[in-house]
């Protein structure tokens, strides 16, 4: 599983395989050269044994060596930063970029299932999870791992009793940095939860404050949040102080395996195995050589959640994708607009049937108008009528082709769609209604903002169709963005509608505007509308009425009041004066 | 930014005393260079390895004295910045719900969120790593800097050109990267901006055939995000090698100069050791402190942000206790009310002027937009009026206290809020003693007994954050259930009914007639049909009180009325004039 992870990780990473062998090329150059800085002070200390014994010709000389090797090590490790960068940075984009296509390409079902809060995070959370794991693993990892071999193996040659020593103390800071984190692991479980407590706290009473305060809940809610305050209080403090005991806990390991080179190195000198410039240079390791150890078990965590990061995105990556269409899926140029539903099996989920044997045949230009209360599953047939879950038995078709011989983007394009809960893109106005069809010209854009009565208000707005959306439509009230969606229908012309009233949330004249607005667009067109306006329903040629996700009567007005079912008795609840 | 510092009472003494033993340790960390020469420059030279073992023994006990200080300064340094999160959470937790409406508006719910969950985090960590690491690097600096001044003046002066030249280059790198951070940041919220859009509208975009269009968009600036993080990458990927140069340089110049010195037999070479030593531990304390500038500029950034929340005072002042309500006032009163929102131009509500007695009913209609949720918002004191009064038995809502008068409301929201719990802690929400009986009685008024009864666990069953195990409707009777239960004065219900289906609508009106006699009921709504059984019916049309009656009245009287009805099919029989 771990490891199927890592080689799907690289198989992103080798569309940069240049960059990652310049990494590599840099990672190795500096490392070396940074080894052998010390190696020269050494001996360029040595050249200075005393008063009037100093060779400096041998010093220049070893000089020009370091500062060669300084710059050397310089320009490598920033070739190695660099290219690290570019690569990190490219796959993690390059993962987020498919992640995204799929969530394209996945059947609805997939996008209603899963919070879109979770999705979201994954595409930047973890993506970014993603990118720095791949970044310290590149950048610390490897030379990490080539400058402890490298410092070894120096010390070594120079001197194995040393070198020993140090092998010997060092993984005591290592040991010591392992058990801290494992004792730690516990209290920052407990501090996360705390954490993961506070924020959803806060969320949920600080959104709601004006019920908390409208319900006199403060002092209650204020006890509830110093409960939680100390909590986090209590378990900050152990895992914040336990984790960063591990830094002076290396440090002292350090100074031990410091001392105790100086004091066998000084020892060896005065036995004369060693010089005084081999004894700095061995200073200089001792500290060296322990630094990658401390990073190296930071990078590991770092790759573990950057692992299980991967693993979240490559999920959605594996996501299911919609069958594509059939090679000679058909996309005709005209539309009648007849719809034909036969014996058609629907559910979401296999254990819950939900619409059974389900027949309608609406002729062109007919309304439906599809009544019911409040999530009765209107929306289930706007799905399946636009194909956007396929049915489970029986057959739906448009002009006697059956849906999934028509190619998906044909099929939707014979539908207008205004949804109750309309959708903008933050973009311009014009954008937004060229939506669907982004080549028109100008002209043809103010000519289905003045059939939508929406050239009105648009031309009020800042910057008129060139005012840029906010997010969620934040500028613009609900009946204005109707308005846009329904400019946005205009211009595409379909043959077929699916339209959805508005209940509430319209001030009155905008409502009367947009109800003008679907008239104007409804005529000549077959239509199914989510009714909740009288005049709407009286009209339709069809009334479908929901309850519970079922189809539970369909006819006329009158045929239905006449049947004193369902249909009847809301429509007496609701209209009748009592 | 000041007013953070009161957050450090009863944690002086840790903030004071743990840089205190950091920099104790500090000091005994500096000395060791200097031993370590001593170690060369006596016992290699003298052969003495009695001297070498008493100073690497000696060395050691630095170290573990170092160690105890260390452990002791990280100890305080958690207390300190604990303690400090702890108070600033809980004080700013009380801030934010002290706020206006208008305050809290303006401020936005989820910036006050992200204020008190993640800057206050990041104002704490700050703390600590200020206590743990900010004294160090500087100290750590500026001692290496003495100490070679101790070993040999000249050659200390190649650290007074080298160590200020590292540190220009800290400052020029890191004051040219920071600005781009903000940019990353912005782009980052932009993928998640399109990701959400993309997920909302995925009905839309496959309705229009639009995904490809969406892949590109979305594919281009996950782009430019990628390159312009590795443009910043390009920029501080010079600190590491830049730095390295400039101390190596000075290593190079202080062995140079050190071999002339020596020659001269001015300096020894242990204590050329020493200084290379000191030059390195500069370099490495200064990179500890670029890298500290980061958590810093955060900290300092977040901090600004939860002192502007410190600074807002409470626009809204209450009585330190309430005035008396007056007998046989009517239960409210609006006398002329007019209200602007902050920063708007024109007035939500103009010239309102109405009254209702204990035990009626009044419904409010009008579009939305038309001012309707304005009036109640005055009513409960949500805001003060711009203009006239508000009274509700007689006294004006600005002379109650908060408390008292928040007593007297039962208001059923727009949107179903539920907290999560159960639904008995929902509905005891505000009235902590109900009985069951209570509950339960609250329940079928609000036509919500049957679903609560067929729920396993009953009062007891789970709702979950928001009440997304329920559907609209079902939140909705809670609500409203929640507010019969604390058996207000007055009811308000702000298009309450709006997830209910049209049956429900009916029974819930018959059930709040027969059962709440004393009770004064406000009922806003879009449909004629709810409203038109009350009492009293207040019609508002952009802001502006169109009509004040009772339905028959307003059919007469009022045309806008007249208008809603016809077009909710209400008033079809000869209603034309």
């Amino acid at each position: 599983m771990k490891n199927e992870t890592i080689r799907r990780l690289l198989g992103y990473v080798r569309p940069y395989r240049a960059s990652l062998a310049a990494a590599c090329a840099g990672a190795l150059a500096s490392v070396l050269f940074t080894l052998l800085g010390p190696v020269f002070i050494g001996r360029a200390i040595d050249c200075i044994v005393g008063p009037g014994q100093v060779d400096f010709s041998g010093v220049l000389c070893y000089l020009a060596l370091i500062a060669a090797c300084v710059l050397l090590a310089a320009v490598s490790q920033w070739v190695m930063s660099v290219s690290t960068r570019k690569i990190s940075s490219r796959a993690s984009n390059d993962m987020r970029g498919e992640a995204f296509r799929v969530l394209n390409r996945t059947p609805l079902k997939f996008i209603d299932g899963h919070s879109h809060g979770d999705l979201i995070s994954r595409m930047v959370n973890d993506a970014e999870l993603v990118a720095e794991g791949l970044l310290q693993g590149l950048t610390q990892l490897l030379p990490g791992v080539v400058t402890i071999l490298g410092t070894l193996c120096v010390m070594a040659v120079l001197n194995p009793a040393i070198a020993l020593v140090v092998v010997l103390v060092t993984p005591v800071s290592i040991l010591f940095a392992g058990f801290v984190a494992k004792r730690t692991a516990g209290f920052f479980k407990a501090q996360s939860a705390a954490q993961g407590r506070l924020s959803g706290f806060v969320n949920e009473m600080v959104s709601g404050q004006s019920v908390v305060k409208a319900f006199n809940y403060t002092d209650r809610c204020f006890s509830d949040f110093d409960a939680i305050c100390d909590e986090l209080y209590d378990t900050g403090l152990k895992s914040v102080f336990y984790s960063s005991v591990t830094n002076p806990g290396t440090r002292f390991v350090n100074a031990v395996v410091y001392a105790a080179v100086g004091v066998i190195g000084a020892l060896s000198a005065i036995g004369g195995a060693l010089t005084v410039g081999q004894l700095s240079c061995f200073l200089t390791y001792a500290n060296q050589y322990t630094k990658p150890f401390n990073e190296v078990t930071g990078v590991l965590t770092q790759l573990q959640t950057a692992l299980a990061s991967a693993e979240r995105l490559f999920a959605v990556i594996d996501a299911e994708t919609e069958r594509s269409d059939a090679p000679n899926a058909l996309a005709p140029d005209a539309c009648a607009g007849r719809v034909t539903v036969r014996h058609v099996d629907f559910s979401y989920v296999p254990e819950v049937p939900l619409i059974e044997d389900f027949n309608l045949d609406v002729k062109p230009g007919q309304r439906v108008a599809i009544v019911g209360p409040t999530g009765c599953g209107k929306t289930t047939l706007i799905n399946l009528l636009m194909r956007f879950y396929e049915v489970n038995a029986g057959e739906i078709a448009v002009d006697g082709n059956a849906l999934p011989k028509l190619r998906r983007s044909a099929l939707r394009g014979m539908y207008g769609m205004v949804l109750q809960e309309t959708w903008l893109k933050c973009a311009t106005v014009r954008e937004n209604i060229a939506y669907g069809r982004p080549d028109a010209t100008d002209e043809e854009i103010r000519a289905a903002a003045k059939a939508a009565y929406a050239h009105g208000f648009i031309k009020r707005l800042p910057q008129g169709y060139d005012t840029v959306i906010a997010p969620g439509g934040g500028n613009l009230s609900a009946g204005q963005k109707q308005l846009l969606c329904i400019a946005r229908i205009m211009l595409c012309q379909p043959q077929m509608l699916i339209l959805d009233e508005a209940t509430s949330s319209i001030d009155t004249r905008t409502e009367m505007l947009v109800q003008q607005a679907f008239e104007r667009l409804m005529q000549g067109r077959t239509s199914f509308v989510v009714a909740h306006r009288l005049s709407t329903i009286e009209t339709a040629d069809r009334i479908l009425v929901m309850d519970a996700g079922h189809i539970i009567e369909q006819g006329t007005h009158a045929e239905l009041l006449a049947k004193r079912g369902f249909y009847a008795n809301l429509y007496e609840s609701q209209f009748a004066v009592e | 930014m000041k007013a953070l510092f009161r957050y450090f009472d009863g944690y002086r003494r840790q903030l004071v005393l743990g840089p205190v033993f950091k920099l104790t340790e500090a000091v005994l960390e500096l000395f060791v260079p200097l031993l370590m020469a001593d170690i060369i420059d006596v016992g290699v030279k003298n052969g003495d390895a009695g001297y070498v073992v008493r100073h690497g023994l000696f060395m050691l006990g630095l170290g573990a004295v170092g160690l105890a200080c260390a452990l002791t300064c990280q100890y305080f340094a958690a207390v300190c910045a604990q303690g400090f999160g702890r108070s600033l959470r809980r004080d700013l937790f009380r801030r934010v719900f002290g706020l206006s409406q208008a305050q809290f508006g303006a401020a936005g719910a989820d910036s006050l969120i992200t204020r008190l969950t993640s800057d206050a985090n990041q104002v704490q960590t700050g703390v600590n790593m200020f206590i743990r690491l900010a004294i160090r690097a500087p100290f750590l600096t500026i001692g290496s800097v003495v100490m070679a001044f101790t070993i040999n003046a000249k050659i200390a002066l190649i650290f007074l050109a080298s160590t200020p030249l590292i540190v220009l280059v800290l400052y020029l790198v890191m004051s040219r990267s920071l600005p781009y951070y903000t940019d990353i940041q912005r782009g980052q919220d932009a993928i998640a901006r399109l990701a959400g859009e993309n997920l909302e509208g995925a009905r839309v975009i496959r309705a229009f055939s639009r995904q490809d269009a969406e892949i590109s968009q979305f594919g281009e600036t996950g782009d430019a995000l990628s390159e312009l993080t590795i443009r910043v990458g390009r920029l501080s990927a010079l600190l590491n090698p830049i730095t390295s140069v400039i101390a190596n340089l000075a290593i190079v110049g202080i062995v140079w100069w050190g071999a002339h010195l020596a020659q001269a037999g001015g300096i020894a070479q242990g204590q050329v050791i020493a200084m290379v030593n000191y030059m390195t531990q500069t370099l490495l304390a200064l990179i500890v402190l670029a890298n500290l500038i980061v958590t810093f500029t955060k900290a300092i950034a977040s901090a600004k942000r939860v002192s502007e929340i410190l600074a807002l005072e409470n626009a809204m002042p209450e009585p330190e206790r309430s005035a008396p309500a007056q007998e046989n006032a009517p239960r409210i009163a609006f006398d002329g009310v007019r209200f602007v929102y902050p920063d708007a131009g024109d007035a939500a509500v103009e010239d309102i002027t109405f009254s209702l007695e204990p035990g009626q009913t009044l419904g409010v209609i009008g579009g939305t937009g038309c001012g309707k949720s304005t009036l109640v918002r005055l009513l409960t004191r949500e805001y003060d009026v711009t203009g006239g009064a508000v009274r509700v038995d007689g006294v004006d809502v600005r002379a109650y206290t908060a408390h008292d008068l928040r007593a007297k409301f039962g208001v059923v929201p727009q949107a179903a809020r539920l907290f999560s719990g159960t639904v008995r802690s929902n509905l005891t929400l505000g009235a902590p003693d109900a009985s069951d009986e209570t509950l339960w009685d609250a329940l079928e008024t609000a036509q919500g007994a049957d679903f609560v009864r067929s729920k396993p666990g009953g009062l007891d069953m789970p709702v979950e954050e928001g009440g997304k195990n329920l559907s609209g409707g079902q939140k909705q009777r809670l609500t409203i259930a929640r507010a019969l239960a604390k058996r207000p004065e007055i009811l308000v219900l702000d298009d309450s009914a709006s997830a209910l289906d049209y049956a429900t609508d009916a029974a819930l009106r018959r059930a709040l007639r027969a059962r709440t006699a004393r009770m004064a009921v406000v009922m806003i709504s879009q449909r004629a049909s709810t409203i038109k059984n009350a009492d009293r019916i207040l019609v508002l049309d952009d802001g502006r009180q169109c009509g004040f009656g009772t339905h028959d009245e307003l059919l007469q009287s009022c045309g806008v009325y007249r208008e809603i009805c016809r077009s909710q099919g209400l008033a079809k029989e000869g209603t034309g004039a």
